[in-house]
């Protein structure tokens, strides 16, 4: 797992039945881009966060495919529908393997 | 990420030579849109592309795109060394066809974004983003 | 004398199209929509032989996506470290069994502090930054090692530090037994170095509002400390970005942590006072 990785989410507390409300998503991660090379010359291997995905009770709002002309620590902004009360998920996948997971509940009412 | 001065001049001299030959769509661009489309006819709206027409650095370019009715959106950087840059895909609770992001661009150039709607359709927008690098102040 | 200077600044200008109005903007900052922010406020009154009568924050001289970063805690990418620094906070290190936390609670005991350094230390009878004092908590008080002055541990506690200042006022003390340092910064800040033979003045002070290359010159005030840079995308630390600004003159540079950016880190300072303090702030 690459060091320091950190989520961080903004979803409101609550919302209406139906309602959109805003979604804000940042990770720390280099994104090492793959096409960098180090002092000696050797190219620094890829290694970025390849997708991200979100969720409310278990129905999918977004699935996105990271490439590595995404910045540094990536940052989504996106709308989604909260029908019901319930939890939103999201998971971030790394080339390393490793997963990245968080979870907010919102309230109806 | 950090840049070396090497990367940087790269980058800069990068933005210098794609600033006075014509932008021309590689061959990877051409190859990721045909994967994308199907090789199909892009209507010129139903789809919104905000980039700045100036970004202070390549390294971290806000944008955001927004095409009401799409269950995807492209975006590709036609001058970066690989085009790629993200794909979203609208799921059943998406509250809008719409997503920003920060992205990398290695010198002025053309960001592109693809909508696939609903109905198999496709619509594109194209928008010139010119990246200053700026050479002072460490 | 000040024309000399001028002219070797005039032709770094020059090598460079002008590409836009280069005025300060009149925008406003707030931070989360409820966080007034003074970005441009009177210039305190050891400034005036300098011909600035309005001193200003970094933040007036980015573009507006750039500016829009640090308008809410959750688009500043600096605020990543912020969390990572409660973590630091709060974790048990070194021999004596602590954490900061052991001793100074919550990190808003920290409110004000940000405010008024560097700041002498009467034990010590030394001008201390907040780096100089976190590495004396450190290694004497935790027995723990020491951070590395400008890494990312030792930027992302400052950050925290800050964040806990942020909207008060910059108001760092340049009299009393500070003065020596204060005399030698400000003399420093005025020296020309290297090749190009430039100053801080000659870009910070002479030519702010200007365009250097792409870049758009601002007065080099340090009340956004530490910044997130889109160049680096990390935390950066005063004392690095001095030397960064020294090495664009081609001057051989000071070393993070040195009697010399002490001193030129308490004068720069105080050049801010009266501004709020910004940090973390976003930069190009
Ligand atoms: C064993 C107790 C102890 C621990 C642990 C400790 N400190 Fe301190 N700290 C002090 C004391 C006592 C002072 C006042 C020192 C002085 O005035 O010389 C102080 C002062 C400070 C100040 C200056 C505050 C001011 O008002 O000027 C800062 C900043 C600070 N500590 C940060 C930290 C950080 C960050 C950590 C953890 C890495 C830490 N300290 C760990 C005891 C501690
Ligand atoms: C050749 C011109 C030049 C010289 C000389 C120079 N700088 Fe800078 N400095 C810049 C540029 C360009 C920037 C980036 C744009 C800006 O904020 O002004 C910058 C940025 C800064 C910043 C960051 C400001 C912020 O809001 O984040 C500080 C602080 C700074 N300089 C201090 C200094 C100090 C102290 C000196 C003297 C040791 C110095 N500079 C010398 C060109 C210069």
């Amino acid at each position: 797992m690459a060091s320091g990785v950190k989520p961080r989410v903004k979803v409101p507390k609550s919302a209406e039945a139906g309602e959109v409300v805003t979604i804000k998503t940042l990770i720390s991660h280099k994104m090492e881009s793959g096409q960098r090379k180090d002092k000696d010359g050797n190219v620094i291997p890829r290694s970025i966060i390849n997708r991200f995905t979100c969720d409310f009770n278990g129905q999918n709002v977004v699935d996105v495919e990271l490439f590595s002309a995404i910045s540094t620590n990536p940052y989504f902004e996106f709308e989604a529908t909260i029908p019901e009360a319930g939890d939103m998920k999201f998971t971030w996948y790394d080339d390393d393997g490793s997963v990245y997971e968080e979870s907010k509940s919102i309230k109806v009412g | 990420m950090e840049f070396t001065r090497r990367d940087t001049l790269a980058m800069g001299l990068g933005a210098a030579v794609l600033s006075m030959v014509p932008f021309r769509a590689s061959a990877a661009v051409d190859a990721a849109v045909e994967a994308f489309t199907g090789g199909a006819d892009m209507a010129a709206t139903g789809i919104e592309l905000t980039a700045p027409e100036i970004a202070e650095n390549g390294n971290t370019v806000p944008i955001a795109v927004n095409a009401p009715g799409a269950t995807a959106i492209m975006v590709l950087a036609a001058g970066n060394p690989t085009p790629g840059v993200v794909t979203f895909k609208f799921g059943p609770l998406a509250g809008s066809q719409s997503a920003s992001t920060r992205i990398r661009l290695a010198g002025t150039q053309d960001v592109v974004a693809i909508a696939k709607m609903a109905d198999g359709s496709f619509a594109r927008a194209a928008s010139t983003v010119k990246v200053t690098i700026g050479g002072c102040g460490g | 004398m000040k024309f000399k200077a001028l002219t070797a600044a005039a032709a770094l200008l020059i090598a460079m199209p002008v590409m836009s109005l280069a005025e300060p903007d009149d925008d406003h900052l707030v931070i989360n929509g409820d966080l007034e922010i003074v970005t441009k406020t009177a210039a305190p009154a050891h400034m005036e032989e300098t011909g600035i009568d309005t001193i200003m924050s970094g933040w007036h001289f980015r573009a507006d996506e750039t500016q829009q970063l640090e308008m809410d805690d959750f688009d500043n990418p600096g605020m990543i470290f912020v969390d990572q620094a409660i973590d630091s906070w709060n974790a048990v290190e070194g021999s004596a069994g602590k954490s900061c936390a052991s001793c100074h609670d919550d990190p808003s005991s920290m409110e004000g502090v940000r405010a008024v350094y560097p700041k002498w230390n009467e034990a010590a009878g030394e001008v201390r930054t907040i780096a100089m004092q976190v590495n004396d908590c450190r290694t004497t008080r935790m027995g723990a090692e020491a951070w590395k002055y400008d890494g990312g541990d030792m930027a992302s506690m400052e950050a925290l530090i800050s964040v806990q200042s942020r909207g008060m006022p910059v108001n760092v003390a340049i009299d009393g037994p500070v003065k020596a340092v204060w005399d030698q910064g400000k003399e420093l800040y005025y020296t020309r170095t290297g090749q190009l033979d430039l100053s801080c003045a000659s870009c910070h002070e002479q030519n702010y509002g200007n365009m250097i290359r792409a870049d758009h010159l601002s007065q080099g005030q340090i009340n956004g400390f530490p910044t997130y840079r889109l160049k680096n995308a990390k935390l950066n630390t005063v004392h690095a970005r001095f030397k960064g600004c020294i090495r664009d003159t081609r001057a051989e540079t000071y070393k993070p942590g040195s009697d010399e950016f002490v001193a030129l880190e308490l004068y720069v300072a105080s050049r801010g006072n009266g501004l709020s303090v910004e940090g973390p702030s976003v930069r190009n």
